[in-house]
């Protein structure tokens, strides 16, 4: 019983300290949630939004970040036609070979070939830029993601809640303020409050109203930029979203309708053993 | 309760020829439909064959896995992303046996806990009670190494940090650390025979169940009041009373994982391990999966020096003491009383103990500085204490609440609250 009390006791306390322990953390803001079109049990991609996001990539993103896993064939997700996936491809040169002489060339790009990489190697990628090597893009809706905290935490699991990727990237590519507040940024690095692992980051603001042209009216602002690319990041890290979902509305619907039935078979089973 | 006599009698010619050769639909007959089980099991008693059906859905899922996947550190990462990009129904798959781990252990908590509960490690079960300590340790392995393998950063990092604490073993240590390893890090031989043994314990696994089962039978099972079969009237057929019964809870947890697999299947998982394995950028934080945490916090909690034991492998005797100690459990308990039904003062303790594991497993997400230390001694007190201490003192002075004589009157009792039952003949 005096051990237990002695628990409850720091148990109290600790909870009290550990308040204040977490506020020197980062990131220092975090992100705020965005609306998706893919979010909740009938979300699906907006393919317009997927090839708004393709275009802000080609254009800025893709001179630094690498897409290894994604293949110009996987663009059709995006609701291009084979042939203008074959366009889009044959625009992109890559290394082939060897050839009969026993040398490497370089030709157009195909449908099955992945998109080559801006940088030969992490190092030169990393030699290019202030020493940090730029991320590849194919996972990295998956792979970031600011902790919830308890209690939200939980909630999540009841509202969907799995866009913790997406909201991070778009905050952090809206995210870049001049004022530092205090935060001491090295040089070559850019203050950023919503940056995950500390208050500056090497990437330059990378985007800029009007920076991109869409050809669909859609606003050409950085938020709408922002939103846009992480939609298509999204996709890249997880291209059979649509039909994860979709499935798994018919499973609970049969699940739902099966376990009825089970439960009824299951009264009638144990009504005479009672 | 199986020590009767077999009531199966082959019906058709070829049921003969196969009973005076090899009896086999004589032992299913007897097994999984005349088994006599008690009336009066709950829901919590469901669990155990969820959890045969967890091992069958990890076994089925894993060897397809394995037909795709590379054991190779410079390709297993893009492998796994193959399978979730390429191979036909590959996402539902990986999915399925990611998410599928993470459940079973759900199942396996519950099922600790309902033991735990009702006593059902106490004689003539501490076999059986073992036997199940046995399969928690396997699986505890098989998931330590099945997260290894899609090679990403938290892969990598609580692989380094877990076989690390072998080091912690005076004189054998190191060497047991570089067996495991096949080298001084973790690198490709790690990953090869992570595999290996990743695909080879789930089978063990089976054959301890087999043996669970088998105990189970000897004996039968516990039910919530703790008292034996006595007469007919205290059980049903297994088929279709708890058949039904188990197949109902099947659904009702599987609609929950699935629900997980369709909707927030990286819920359970760490973001970090959507990056590849780096050995030269460790993580912030270094977490293993949930599953583990309470043992993680354990681990973390010994910041002291005990005599001639180091913190570190303080931490290691406490993390694997937590372990050993369930061993033990049919010994500790001094109670004649088996269910907490009866035991007003254990049942408070032992809900106790449940949120002191749950708070132990948020300690363990938790970084191992400042205040979360002294709350993570706390919890670890306590959570030895319930097993050293509660278990045996409070068998000896708490006084059990009156119990029915036996499973019948338990259950016309609780169906017919009005009635007196049947007068007490003292405390069973």
């Amino acid at each position: 019983m005096k051990t237990f009390l002695h628990g409850l006791a720091a148990l109290g306390l600790g909870i009290a300290m550990a308040t204040s322990a977490e506020a020197a953390e980062y990131p220092l803001k975090k992100p705020p949630q965005v609306e998706w079109s893919f979010d909740g049990p009938f979300g699906t991609y907006d393919k317009a939004q997927l090839q708004r996001g393709f275009k802000v990539y080609r254009e800025v993103c893709s001179s630094c970040h690498s897409l290894d896993m994604v293949a110009f064939r996987n663009l059709e997700d995006l609701g291009y036609t084979d042939e203008q996936v074959r366009a889009i491809a044959a625009e992109y040169e890559v290394e082939d070979g060897p050839d009969e002489n026993g040398d490497m060339f370089t030709r157009p790009a195909t449908p099955s070939d992945y998109f080559p990489a801006p940088f030969a190697n992490p190092e030169q990628a990393a030699a290019s830029n202030n020493g940090a090597a730029p991320p590849d893009f194919s996972l990295l809706a998956k792979a970031r993601a600011v902790e919830r905290g308890f209690p939200t935490f939980l909630f999540d699991i009841f509202t969907q809640y799995a866009e913790g990727g997406v909201d991070y990237i778009h905050a952090l590519l809206t995210g870049y303020e001049e004022e530092a507040e205090g935060h001491e940024v090295p040089e070559g690095t850019y203050y950023n409050p919503y940056f995950l692992s500390s208050a500056s980051l090497a990437m330059a603001p990378p985007l800029s109203d009007g920076m991109v042209t869409y050809d669909d009216g859609s606003p050409e602002t950085v938020d709408q930029y922002s939103r846009d690319v992480a939609a298509f990041m999204m996709w890249a890290a997880e291209p059979h979203l649509e039909a994860r979902k979709a499935t798994g509305f018919t499973v609970m619907i049969f699940l739902v309708l099966f376990g009825g039935l089970v439960y009824l078979t299951k009264r009638k089973v144990w009504a005479e053993a009672h | 309760m199986s020590g009767g006599h077999s009531t199966y009698t082959p019906k058709t010619g070829f049921g003969r020829w196969m009973d005076a050769r090899l009896p086999l639909p004589r032992l299913v007959y007897d097994s999984f439909v005349a088994y006599p089980v008690p009336r009066n099991l709950n829901y919590a008693y469901t669990f155990g064959g969820i959890l045969s059906l967890m091992l069958t859905v990890q076994i089925l899922t894993g060897i397809v896995l394995a037909m795709h996947y590379a054991s190779n550190t410079e390709i297993a990462f893009s492998s796994v992303e193959k399978i979730m990009r390429d191979v036909n129904s590959g996402w539902l798959l990986r999915y399925l046996h990611a998410n599928g781990a993470s459940f079973f252990f759900i199942a396996v908590y519950v099922h600790i806990f309902r033991g735990l509960f009702y006593g059902s490690y106490k004689a003539p079960r501490e076999l059986l009670w073992i036997l199940g300590c046995i399969i928690y340790l396997l699986m505890m392995a098989t998931a330590f190494m099945g997260y290894v393998l899609p090679w990403g950063q938290m892969s990598f990092w609580g692989a380094t940090v877990i076989t690390g604490f072998f080091t912690a073993i005076p004189l054998v240590g190191d060497w047991i650390q570089q067996l495991l390893l096949g080298g001084f890090a973790v690198d490709n031989p790690t990953l090869n025979r992570f595999f290996s043994l990743h695909y080879l314990l789930p089978f063990m696994i089976a054959g301890v169940v087999v043996l669970h089962i088998w105990a189970l039978h000897v004996t039968g099972q516990t039910n919530p009041t703790g008292i034996e079969v006595k007469q007919k009237t205290d059980t049903v057929a297994f088929t279709p009373y708890a058949t039904i019964k188990d197949g109902f809870a099947m659904v009702v947890f599987l609609l929950v994982f699935l629900y997980f697999v369709f909707y927030i299947p990286n819920y359970l998982g760490h973001p970090d391990n959507y990056i590849e394995a780096n050995p030269l950028q460790t993580p912030a934080h270094i977490v293993p999966e949930w599953y583990f945490l309470p043992f993680y916090a354990i681990l973390r909690a010994i910041t002291f020096n005990i005599g001639p034991i180091d913190s570190k492998l303080g931490g290691v005797l406490a993390m694997f003491g937590a372990i050993a100690v369930l061993f033990v459990v049919p010994w500790l308990d001094t109670s004649k009383v088996r269910s907490a039904v009866y035991r007003p003062w254990y049942q408070l303790f032992f809900w106790l103990f449940v949120a002191d594991a749950i708070f132990l497993g948020w300690l363990g997400s938790r970084p191992a500085e400042g205040a979360y230390v002294a709350m993570a001694q706390a919890a670890t007190l306590y959570y030895f204490a319930f097993f050293i201490v509660v278990m045996p003192v409070l068998g000896l002075i708490e006084t059990p609440r009156r119990m029915p004589n036996s499973i019948t009157e338990a259950v016309l009792e609780k169906n017919k609250p009005g009635t007196p039952a049947a007068q007490t003949a003292g405390e069973a």
